[in-house]
């Protein structure tokens, strides 16, 4: 199997599903002659051309607005927002239309629609820039939210996500473009809302995903080297939420860490730990323990940025904690 | 003007281009990083723009930003401290290249949404009518905002409530990558003040006397008429969009840094 990027993963995705269906087609900021301003759709514009890569105003109310109208007719957009940030821009046609077109009009129109935007921290963008909001779109009955940390499961998770009849959001974290993996060639497809074990252990559950993933799996490597082993649980997707696997893995060590990179209060971590507290009382052996970002906006100098985002040696010193 | 005035004002474009060569050297040798807007080329707009003002009306723009904080007057020390990050910089390092302010100053802010802050301007001036004082709202903003909704929303607003903003588009002939006829309905950006029924007017940005007199006269008609009214300001970034632009997509001609740009001029006449 090719080892690619995470970059490279997305990518493949996307043309494999362009050239396979001309249904589909991108729109959004410098996705076309800039060719991406994270490069994801490079070479897209010469090889599909101005009608199926469509370079649009800034106007993120028109894009997603558009991309919706278009879906419901048939076609399948995929929607770039240069970041998550700028979905608050948005917001309505994410949160209040596109997730409640299909329900509300009893089944009549289907929003086949993938939004694809970047976000993350640590690269002192600001306040405004470097958010990873990601809870707040899981809060939304109607909208999938997928967040892939490897580049097997980006690949194989977008491409589901733009055969899916519903709209969904997919999340890629700035920072881990570069990111390399196996990546099958082709044809390859996973489903929607499957957690996954990406390390096992028997001490203690860290669930996490996406830039979690990549920390968590440093951690546990910190921790192996005193004997404790981590099995790290990838959510992949926010909703719908597999708990599957993480009770399953906290019913063998009765011990979590839940890590995520947005801020702890209302997040993931919150909505994980109440469900295994709900579903998996009998088993718990300490308290959850969550490790998340502090509860400021993201600061642009450096040290303070990195002091506020979540870091391989919070992870440990929570998965001691629960040890304890 | 005067020859003391004018040379102030040269002395403040070569400012700003000579802190933004530097900042550009500190950003290549990684002791600045996020996102840094170079406003190299613009200079006489921001110039000519903020000499015009009286020091108590407010100035808020994008963030293209380290141009018009030094108009404004904040130091160029604090300027650079910001973009360093640190705690002497504007923003106490919070915000960076993107988040110059002064309240002192009058400078409200770069702000890094794009047309974000033009309704937070007809706030500001809404803010100052309810005062019951005649301060001007200064609003800055580039091309590729006005095809966004908040422009839409804030003008007509600001015309309706009769609010004293002057904005000021800086049509620098792209947003990021994408030329104007690409992304506007309307290439000639001064015809969307038409819509809400707003005086406007079309200024050579490559020519800070001609900015200061357009400027100077928009500012009196906002003042005394308790209106609204839309500058078009023509100009050009020699560089690119932030740093790490590959600019690919000009069909322009690129500027040779520090020659000037003289067939712009012409251009817009
Ligand atoms: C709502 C929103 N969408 C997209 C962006 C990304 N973005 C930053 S600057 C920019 C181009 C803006 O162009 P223009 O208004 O012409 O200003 P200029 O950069 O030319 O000064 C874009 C698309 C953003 N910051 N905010
Ligand atoms: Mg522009």
């Amino acid at each position: 199997m090719a080892k690619i990027t995470m970059r490279e993963a997305i990518s493949q995705a996307l043309w494999e599903e362009m050239e396979r269906d001309p249904a589909v087609f991108i729109l959004g900021e410098e996705v076309g002659v800039w060719g991406g301003t994270y490069a994801v759709t490079k070479g897209f514009y010469d090889h599909f051309g101005p009608e199926r890569i469509k370079d649009t105003p800034i106007a993120e109310n028109a894009i997603i607005g558009a991309a919706i109208g278009a879906a419901m007719v048939g076609q399948r957009p995929i929607a770039e927002l240069m970041t998550i940030n700028f979905a608050f821009s948005a917001m309505d046609y994410v949160v209040n239309q596109a997730p409640k077109l299909h329900y509300m009009f009893g089944g009549q129109f289907r929003v086949p629609l993938v939004i694809r935007a970047v976000g993350g921290g640590g690269r002192q963008l600001g306040a405004t820039h470097s958010q990873t909001p990601d809870a707040v779109f899981a809060h939304f009955p109607g909208l999938k939210v997928v967040s892939p940390g490897t580049p097997e499961d980006a690949k194989g998770l977008l491409k589901t996500a733009i055969r899916s009849d519903d709209p969904v959001l997919f999340l890629e974290h700035a920072t881990m473009y570069q990111v390399r993996g196996e990546v099958p060639e082709g044809e390859y497809l996973l489903p929607i809302g499957k957690s996954k074990i990406q390390r096992p252990g028997r001490d203690v559950t860290i669930v996490t995903y996406a830039k979690g993933l990549e920390l968590s799996l440093k951690a546990a490597d910190e921790l192996a080297k005193d004997g404790v082993e981590a099995e790290i649980v990838d959510l992949r997707t926010l909703r719908p939420l597999d708990m599957e696997p993480v009770l399953e893995s906290f019913q063998k060590t009765n011990r979590a860490v839940i890590v995520e990179e947005g801020w702890k209060s209302y997040g993931v971590g919150a909505e994980v730990s109440s469900r295994i507290y709900e579903q998996a009382f009998d088993y718990v052996d300490a308290p959850i323990l969550r490790v998340a970002q502090k509860e400021v906006p993201l600061p642009y100098n450096r040290t303070l940025e990195q002091a506020a985002l979540p870091q391989v040696p919070d992870i440990v010193a929570a998965v001691k904690e629960v040890l304890k | 003007m005067n020859k003391e005035r004018l040379l102030d004002l040269y002395y403040q474009m070569v400012l700003i281009r000579r802190v933004e060569e530097r900042g550009a050297e500190l950003y290549q040798a990684g002791k600045i990083g996020g996102f840094m807007h170079l406003y190299i080329g613009q200079e006489a707009v921001s110039t000519g723009l903020i000499a015009a003002r009286e020091p108590r009306d407010r100035v808020i723009t994008a963030y293209r930003d380290h141009g018009v904080a030094i108009n404004c007057g904040i130091s160029a020390n604090e300027v650079m401290a910001e973009l360093l990050g640190k705690v002497t910089g504007t923003s106490k390092g919070k915000g960076g290249s993107m988040h110059m302010a002064s309240v002192e100053k009058n400078m409200w802010g770069g702000h890094a949404i794009v047309g974000g802050h033009l309704p937070i301007a007809s706030g500001l001036a809404l803010g100052d009518q309810y005062a019951g004082n005649d301060n001007v709202t200064i609003c800055m903003f580039g091309d590729g905002a006005t095809n966004i909704g908040y422009f839409h929303e804030a003008l007509n607003l600001a015309k309706t409530w009769n609010l004293r903003v002057l904005w000021v588009c800086e049509n620098n002939q792209y947003g990021m990558g994408t030329a104007v006829e690409r992304a506007s309905a309307v290439s000639e950006i001064r015809q969307k003040a038409e819509g809400y029924g707003m005086k406007n007017e079309r200024v050579d940005g490559m020519d800070v006397l001609a900015v200061y007199e357009a400027s100077k006269k928009a500012i009196d008609y906002v003042r005394t008429e308790g209106k609204p009214y839309m500058l078009e300001i023509m100009t050009y970034r020699f560089r690119g969009h932030s740093m790490g632009d590959p600019e690919r997509y000009r069909t322009l001609p690129k500027p040779v840094p520090n020659r000037g740009w003289k067939s712009y001029s012409r251009m817009c006449s």
